[in-house]
């Protein structure tokens, strides 16, 4: 769509391997060890032949599963690793912010760190002195930059080096999962800037576990899984695949511990209802959705517990309800964030442990973000839910 | 040298040196004067022991300032490759977050020691006046002759430091091998005391030769023995020069091809 744009990061048939730690030789005696049986080296291959571009302007993000080698793909990119094959060139400038406050030292002012920080993320002290009114500021801690790094509290550290980050100018920014610091309102500010940096054009490219974020601020993403591309593209596209990604693992999991999924003993089964007990598997925040389960007892238990995930993994909610007859409604109030959500439900004998395994209800998907009465809700109300019938 | 030592890397380095030398002596009460202090005292101690108790400089012109001079100069060696071979494995949290050329870590940590043997010079020279020996043009061949230790010490720590990676060993080998080297490289012993058919060995360890010509240059004297008046062959004469050359190649060298793994292999 775009043939005239330029490139600033490209990434060719990259492959990455790591020889295992357990063979490292630390010391002369292991060296001496391994040097005679020299072949038993472990060889962990990390990425398989990873090629794509970034252009100049994208948002991009990098998504996958933990262990994929997306971070690995981020620090090959950031100069960090070399490639064991591949070519990466870079177009332009890049700051890698892998992790926040690199080279920090707490015996160091405020003032001093800006600049140490600064130096090691490539910027000269001209630059830094352009840069460091506005770090400070954004970082609200004016008065306290004479004072040494270790009598600030940890939010103070954290918004220290948040500010530094988000405020160094270059060509290309990189972000590792640094969206998760401060509290809610230093996080708003940040996600202003996330904005500020697509609505000019700025080159970012964002390792993130977090698909709201992805759907939100990306030009384009990829997705790696078991260090190839799973799916390159659109944003939403390839979030989707991540989630469903996820819930394939789920399951697989699941199955590898031995906890039979869906058919089990229980003979149970779940059906979601709307208010107008309309079979339907999507609602608005905020909405009642009746969980219907029917059973039919093949074996003895007291409770069935009821846990909602997010289809990324996140555990959302759980409760324990008594069980008596063949049936059970129970209705929640799905004050959940928009997303794509599933139930398990899990049996507990009078003893208190699980029989029985695992049932997987289906999916289901909260549309909107914010609940129709509750105007002002920031995600902090507790889920509701009412035994309807046993 | 101008893209080793560019804007970037040379606000990295200044950033670098200067948190060293802030941090280095916080909240001790006599601060950098420790820089000073320490290698004065052990000169106290050894310049007692070697002219009242065992005295085997009793009849050396100006022993003192020739012992104070080694002990400072054999100090600096020691430091840099001894600070330099941890420091990339102390610096691992730069190492595997940022992407800073790997060598300025070495470099940062040898001009820190470069900046104490500055401090320590100027007490070497105080205590030099003090001797009643006049300043003299000759000083000035101190600064060659520093920067020859210099670049053997660099080099070595640069082996060092990427051996240390892998090698935990290495730093407590290099220990023992330095307080060996302390005794073997005439730093207490004057050379007129050693055996006139051992000296041409002597000089074969480069420290040996630096710190006679640095001695030398201090205080001139005809007795002095240097390399230059021992041995004949002009050959042989450079092969300390020689061996401070290989051992920066083969650190450069190796540290380079390996640094590209550092982040890995911390």
């Amino acid at each position: 769509m775009a043939e005239n744009k330029e490139i600033a990061i490209s990434i060719k048939d990259i492959h990455k391997e790591f020889i295992l730690p357990q063979n490292k030789s630390n010391s002369l005696k292991q060296l001496a060890v391994n040097m005679v049986r020299r072949n038993n080296k472990t060889v962990q291959k990390v990425l398989d032949g990873v090629s794509f571009d970034v252009e100049k302007g994208d948002f991009f993000g990098i998504v996958g599963r933990n262990g994929s080698g997306k971070s690995t793909l981020l620090k090959l990119i950031a100069g960090v690793y070399s490639p064991t094959e591949g070519a990466i060139g870079v177009n332009g400038g890049l700051t890698p912010f892998i992790e926040l406050g690199v080279g920090f030292n707490t015996e160091l002012s405020g003032h001093d760190n800006v600049y140490l920080n600064g130096a090691l993320l490539g910027f000269s002290r001209k630059q830094m002195d352009a840069m460091y009114d506005e770090i400070v500021e954004f970082a609200e801690l004016g008065p306290y930059m004479d004072q040494k790094l270790k009598n600030y509290s940890s939010g103070m550290q954290v918004r220290l080096a948040f500010s530094i980050a988000i405020k160094s100018k270059n060509d290309i920014l990189l972000f590792d999962e640094v969206l998760a610091v401060g509290d809610e309102a230093f996080q708003r500010k940040c996600l202003d800037v996330f904005e500020q940096y697509k609505a000019e054009g700025q080159t970012v490219v964002l390792v993130t576990h977090d698909m709201e974020t992805v759907r939100k601020f990306c030009t384009r993403a990829v997705l790696i899984n078991d260090g190839k591309i799973l799916k390159i593209g659109h944003p939403h596209e390839v979030a989707n695949t991540y989630s469903e990604l996820n819930l394939v693992e789920i399951e697989r999991d699941m199955e590898n511990k031995n906890v039979k999924v869906s058919d089990s003993a229980l003979g149970l089964n779940i059906i979601y209802r709307n208010t107008e007990n309309t079979k339907t598997s999507a609602y608005k925040c905020g909405d009642t959705m009746k969980v219907a389960i029917d059973y039919e007892k093949k074996i003895d238990f007291q409770n069935l517990v009821i846990n909602v995930y997010k289809l990324s993994g996140e555990h959302i909610t759980g409760f324990r309800v008594p069980v008596e007859s063949g049936k059970l409604e129970v209705e929640i109030k799905t004050y959940f964030a928009r997303g794509k959500y599933y139930s398990l439900v899990q049996a507990i004998d009078s003893e208190d442990r699980a029989v029985g395994g695992v049932v997987l209800g289906p999916e289901f998907i909260i549309t909107t973000d914010r609940p129709t009465d509750r105007p002002g809700w920031s995600g902090l109300v507790p889920v509701e839910y009412k035994i309807v019938k046993y | 040298m101008r893209r080793y030592f560019n804007v970037k890397n040379r606000a990295i380095l200044r950033e670098m040196v200067a948190t060293d030398f802030k941090v280095r002596y916080q909240g001790s009460v006599l601060g950098y004067f420790w820089a000073i202090l320490k290698p004065l005292f052990m000169f106290a101690v050894l310049y007692i022991l070697f002219t009242y108790i065992a005295p085997i400089g009793k009849d050396v012109p100006h022993y003192g300032v020739g012992l104070l001079l080694g002990i400072v100069l054999w100090n600096f060696f020691s430091e840099t490759t001894m600070i330099g071979a941890s420091s990339v494995v102390a610096h691992g949290d730069l190492i595997r977050k940022i992407s800073i050329p790997r060598y300025l870590v070495v470099i940062s940590s040898s001009v820190s020691a470069l900046i104490n043997l500055g401090l320590s010079l100027i007490v070497v020279f105080i205590f030099t006046l003090i001797n009643g020996i006049t300043p003299n043009w000759s000083w000035l061949l101190l600064i060659p002759i520093i920067l020859q230790l210099y670049a053997l010490s660099l080099g070595m720590a640069f082996i060092l430091a990427t051996a240390y990676v892998k090698f935990r060993d290495i730093t407590y080998i290099w220990e023992v091998l330095l307080q060996a080297g302390f005794y073997a490289s005439a730093i207490i012993v004057p050379m007129k005391s050693v055996p006139i058919e051992l000296r041409d060995w002597f000089f074969m360890n480069p420290i040996v030769q630096i710190v006679q010509d640095a001695r030398n240059a201090l205080v001139p004297h005809e007795t002095n023995i240097t390399i230059w008046n021992t041995i004949d062959n002009p050959i042989i004469r450079l092969i300390p020069l020689i061996m401070i050359v290989i051992i920066c190649v083969v650190g450069f060298v190796y540290f380079k091809r390996r640094s590209k793994y550092f982040a890995e292999d911390i």
